[in-house]
This record gives structure tokens, C-alpha cells and sequence, in this order.
């Protein structure tokens, strides 16, 4: 007291440095926190940056699996999977769903036999309101066990130098199973024949509340014919599409939902690591495609297939993918959503 | 609205103190959880949604109470401009406390993302899904949790300033018992 008391018109500079102190501390845990001052942190832009060719975006589309259609239909579930998750979706009955077909890449224009991997995103949604979505790809396995090595992995195969990709397949060797997949694996030349897999696992959780580790795909029910890349790029540049829309308009199109249950000491953390083809596996019900539209102005363009979207019953697992990817994907809708004039509905809304 | 008294009442001081808490948690959970790809990042995301509705349900009561409290008159020897500051800032904190989780929730509205607090336990949508709107609320939410957090900074800083300068009284009013108590003490005293 004695200073500043016997004092009163001293400049209080212990005071005002008190003050000075205790803001630029708070402001620098801000700043820490909102990760500007720790550049080696993988922030979901960069991740998403990663993904893009050297000529830019293509303006309001996703920034990956840019090129897609949407449709509608039903979840019929048998209330086989009310074993595993207390779900409502699993509960005999139906079930809207909202999804869209796809293939990957960063160009909503490329010519669909170009594209190796096809992808198909669903939401599911209870009459609750609670929903289920999910992103899923055709191949058996992801390229990278880890959300960094697949940032490690784009940044390899973008880079210039002719040793980038040999030094991230020297550390990972796993990558070369997922390119003699892209490489080796029978195309079709429909999505209809197509089997679409989680990749990633997830918790499901019953109704006494044990939990199971599942991954799970969609199977088709029509059978596939392959189709080889050369006879596939003979095609229409929209066949994939021009094919959903004849089939869906002659006949609903369906697949059945097939969950796998890992044992104890699967490897449920690594979806480059399939899990051994005895595990147990329940179907738990069909798919429904009763409807196609144009993703321009379809129901699935401005939604968001965040994997992380689950309706109770159901959560993440020791897998590190689904966050990364919902981190990723929320970047992604944000920037489209700011572009969205660049891709502009052709009809009024409501029509 | 000002009374008699030289503090604000026990529940207006609680609340105060426990929504500074919940606030600044909550602006450094906006900021963090948006900056990574960790799985942190869900657990972040969960806590952010129900801790924003529990702001927003609180930010109402302390409303209610400010109205039926009011507040302890300010020094009569304080400067116009910091007067003006100190009844400015109070609009303004009630405006972010109330207007923020409402925002939040109208843009995942929009954007037709579930607003899920916990189990099964979700908040229905308020808005239509709507690119534009989304991307107007997500921008407001976005910089307003910024300018929140920087008019914290200066609520402090000035809070400092009474305590530290002034010696006016100004921190006591809304202080804890224990450390008002206390300085009253000091103060006789010094006496």
C-alpha cells in the first residue's frame, strides 16, 4: 500500500504491469489454444489443402469426391441389430435416408472411368430425429493407418521430388495394398453392383450396454460383372450416372447392410488392416434406392456425410479417422457453402 | 437500474463467477476443437454444444435476476467515458452470452447438422437449411467468439485497473464473499 498510497498522482507502473501481464498471458493461451503459434499442428485446412490438385477447387463442390449424385430412399431394418446397438434404426421398420453416389477426387468433371474408387455417402434418419450418417468407399481397406501418415501420404504423392513417395512407402509399407487394390480390382459399370465398406470401426453399444466393435458395408444385390478399365473408357464420361438414373427409374435398387463384430485384439484402431473373414457378421437389413436426382439441385448437395453424426447406440472407437474426417469434411462443406453462388440451384427451391 | 447497496446480491455474484468459468472454457473449446483433427475434436464438439445451452439457460436467469437485483450504483467520482464504458460493456456481455449459443445453434441448423447435447437428447432445428444463412451465421459465430474473448480481456483489464488504481470498490461489488470480506478488513485496517 505504502507506494502508491502515500503517492496518489505516481504513475502506477506496477499495477499497469500487473494488468499487462496478466492479459498477454491469457491472450497467448488463447492464441496457443486457436493454434497459431504451433505451426507443426495438423489443422483440418491443411489437411484439406492436401487434397487438392495444383490448379485450385472446383467452386462449391466438395473438396474430395467432388463428383456425385444424389438420391432417396428407405432403411428397412429386420431388428437384427438391435443385438449389437440400442439404436433406433435398427428396430424393425423403415427409415428415410438421404444419400448420394460418388467417386473420388477433387474434379466434379472428370470422366468416371478415370476414377478408381467410388464412394457412397447415407443419412439415415429416426423418427426421433436422431440420425445416422456415413461416408463409405468400395475398396476392402484405407490407404493410411493413421490420419497424419495419410496427410504424409497426399503430400508425398503431390511433391515434386522422385523420392518423396519412397521414403512414406519405406515407413509404410501397407500403402502398396491399397494401390494393387486401385490397380487390380474388378470394375463395374454401375454403383448398383458396387459393395461400399466403412473402413473406419465404431462402437456400438446395446440396450444392458455392451459394447461391440463393428465395421460394416453395404453389399449389393445385384450381382457384379466386371467390366475392364479399357472397355470402361470407351463410355460415356457421365456412365455411372447416366446408369443410376436408368436402373433407379426401371426398378428400386437395393443393397443389404452387413455389420462385422471384431474379437478382442482385432485391429479395430487401423482401418488399413482388415479384420479376419470368419468375424462374425449380421445383415441387419436393405437399402432402398427409390429415387435419383441431379446433386445440383438434390436433397444430398448441401448435407454434410460426417461420419460422426451417430445416433445414440452408436460411437467413435479407438479409431482416429472419423474425427479427422469430420473435422475435414467440415472444412469442406464451410468453404463450399461460401462458394455456393458459383454453383447455383437451377430450379427454385420447393419446386 | 441501480439500488442502495454496494454489491450485487449472492446469486448475481455466483453466477458471474461460475459463467466466467463455463465462458472462457467455451471460447477456448471453440477456438481449440476448430483447429485440429485429433479425436479430441469430437470430445470438444460434445462438450461445446450442451456447455452453450447451459450458457444460454443461465444467461436468462441472470437476466431475470439483473432485473429484479439491479446493480450497485457506480462510484459518483467516475470519469463520464468509463462510466459509459461500464454500462455499454454490460449490454453488450448480455448480448453474447444470449446471442452466441443462439447463433450456433440457428447455423448447424442450417447447415441440417444435428445440435446433439447428450444420449439421445438433441435441440430441434430453428432455421431451414440454407448455404447462404449458414455461412452468414457460421462467419458471426466465428468472429463474435473472438470479439467475446477480447472483451473479456478488457472486462479484466478494467476490473484490474478499479482494483489495482482506482481503488474504488468496483471489483468488490461483484467479488466473492471471502475476498470482499477480506478486503474489508484490510481496509479497516489500514484505517
Amino acid at each position: 500500500m505504502a507506494d502508491s498510497g502515500s503517492r496518489p498522482n505516481a504513475f502506477p507502473l506496477k499495477p499497469i504491469m500487473v494488468i499487462g501481464a496478466t492479459i498477454s498471458i491469457a491472450a497467448i493461451a488463447f492464441v496457443y489454444t486457436a493454434g497459431w503459434i504451433t505451426p507443426h499442428r495438423l489443422t483440418p485446412t491443411k489437411l484439406v489443402a492436401a487434397l487438392l490438385p495444383s490448379k485450385g477447387p472446383a467452386l462449391g463442390h466438395r473438396r474430395n469426391h467432388a463428383k456425385g449424385i444424389c438420391f432417396s430412399g428407405a432403411f428397412d431394418a429386420n431388428g437384427a441389430g438391435s443385438e449389437l446397438s440400442k439404436a433406433k434404426v435398427f428396430e424393425r421398420g423403415q427409415y428415410p435416408v438421404v444419400g448420394r453416389f460418388n467417386i473420388a477426387g477433387p474434379d466434379p468433371q472428370v470422366p468416371d472411368a478415370m476414377v478408381p474408387v467410388r464412394g457412397l455417402g447415407i443419412r439415415i434418419m429416426d423418427p426421433d430425429g436422431q440420425e445416422w450418417r456415413s461416408a463409405m468407399i468400395d475398396a476392402p481397406v484405407f490407404a493410411a493407418p493413421t490420419p497424419r501418415a495419410f496427410f504424409e501420404f497426399l503430400t508425398a504423392s503431390a511433391s515434386k521430388d522422385p523420392n518423396a513417395f519412397k521414403q512414406y512407402s519405406s515407413t509404410h509399407p501397407e500403402i502398396f495394398t491399397f494401390i494393387s487394390w486401385v490397380k487390380g480390382h474388378s470394375r463395374t459399370e454401375s454403383w448398383t453392383e458396387d459393395r461400399f465398406n466403412s473402413l473406419d470401426s465404431f462402437v456400438f453399444i446395446d440396450k444392458a450396454g455392451a459394447k461391440s466393435v463393428v465395421r460394416w458395408s453395404f453389399l449389393p444385390y445385384t450381382k457384379p460383372v466386371a467390366v475392364s478399365p479399357e472397355e470402361l473408357v470407351k463410355r460415356e464420361p457421365d456412365f455411372l450416372e447416366e446408369d443410376i438414373i436408368e436402373r433407379v427409374v426401371a426398378a428400386p435398387q437395393s443393397w443389404n447392410l452387413v455389420i462385422t463384430v471384431a474379437n478382442p485384439g482385432d485391429p479395430t484402431s487401423d482401418p488399413t488392416r482388415a479384420w479376419p473373414a470368419d468375424r462374425r457378421m449380421v445383415n441387419v437389413g436393405t437399402l432402398t434406392v427409390r429415387q435419383i436426382e441431379l446433386e445440383v439441385d438434390g436433397p444430398c448437395r448441401d448435407i454434410n456425410f460426417d461420419p460422426s453424426v451417430l445416433p445414440a447406440g452408436m460411437t467413435t472407437s479407438d479409431d482416429p479417422f472419423p474425427a479427422a474426417r469430420s473435422a475435414a469434411y467440415r472444412v469442406s462443406h464451410n468453404a463450399r457453402m461460401e462458394e455456393s453462388s458459383s454453383y447455383p440451384h437451377t430450379q427454385k427451391e420447393g419446386k | 437500474m441501480t439500488t442502495q447497496r454496494t454489491r450485487f446480491a449472492a446469486p448475481q455474484r455466483f453466477l458471474h463467477w461460475f459463467m466466467a468459468a463455463c465462458i472462457i472454457s467455451m471460447l477456448l473449446i471453440g477456438v481449440g476443437m476448430i483447429s485440429t483433427i485429433a479425436p479430441k475434436y469430437l470430445t470438444l464438439l460434445a462438450i461445446h454444444k450442451p456447455l452453450g445451452v447451459t450458457i444460454l439457460g443461465l444467461a436468462l436467469i441472470r437476466l431475470a435476476l439483473r432485473i429484479y437485483y439491479g446493480a450497485p450504483a457506480l462510484p459518483a467520482d467516475l470519469p463520464i467515458p468509463m462510466k459509459l464504458a461500464a454500462e455499454l460493456s454490460q449490454y453488450v456481455f448480455y448480448a453474447l452470452m444470449i446471442g452466441m449459443p443462439l447463433i450456433g445453434w440457428g447455423m448447424l441448423s442450417a447447415a441440417s447438422h444435428p445440435v446433439i447435447l447428450f444420449g439421445s437428447v438433441h435441440l430441434p432445428p430453428i432455421l431451414p437449411l440454407n448455404a447462404n444463412l449458414y455461412s452468414l451465421l457460421r462467419r458471426t459465430h466465428y468472429f463474435l467468439g473472438f470479439a467475446f474473448f477480447a472483451l473479456i480481456l478488457m472486462h479484466v483489464a478494467a476490473l484490474l485497473f478499479h482494483k489495482l488504481v482506482r481503488k474504488d470498490g468496483i471489483f468488490e461489488a461483484m467479488a466473492p464473499s471471502f475476498i470482499s470480506h477480506q478486503t474489508d478488513e484490510l481496509i479497516q485496517r489500514n484505517q
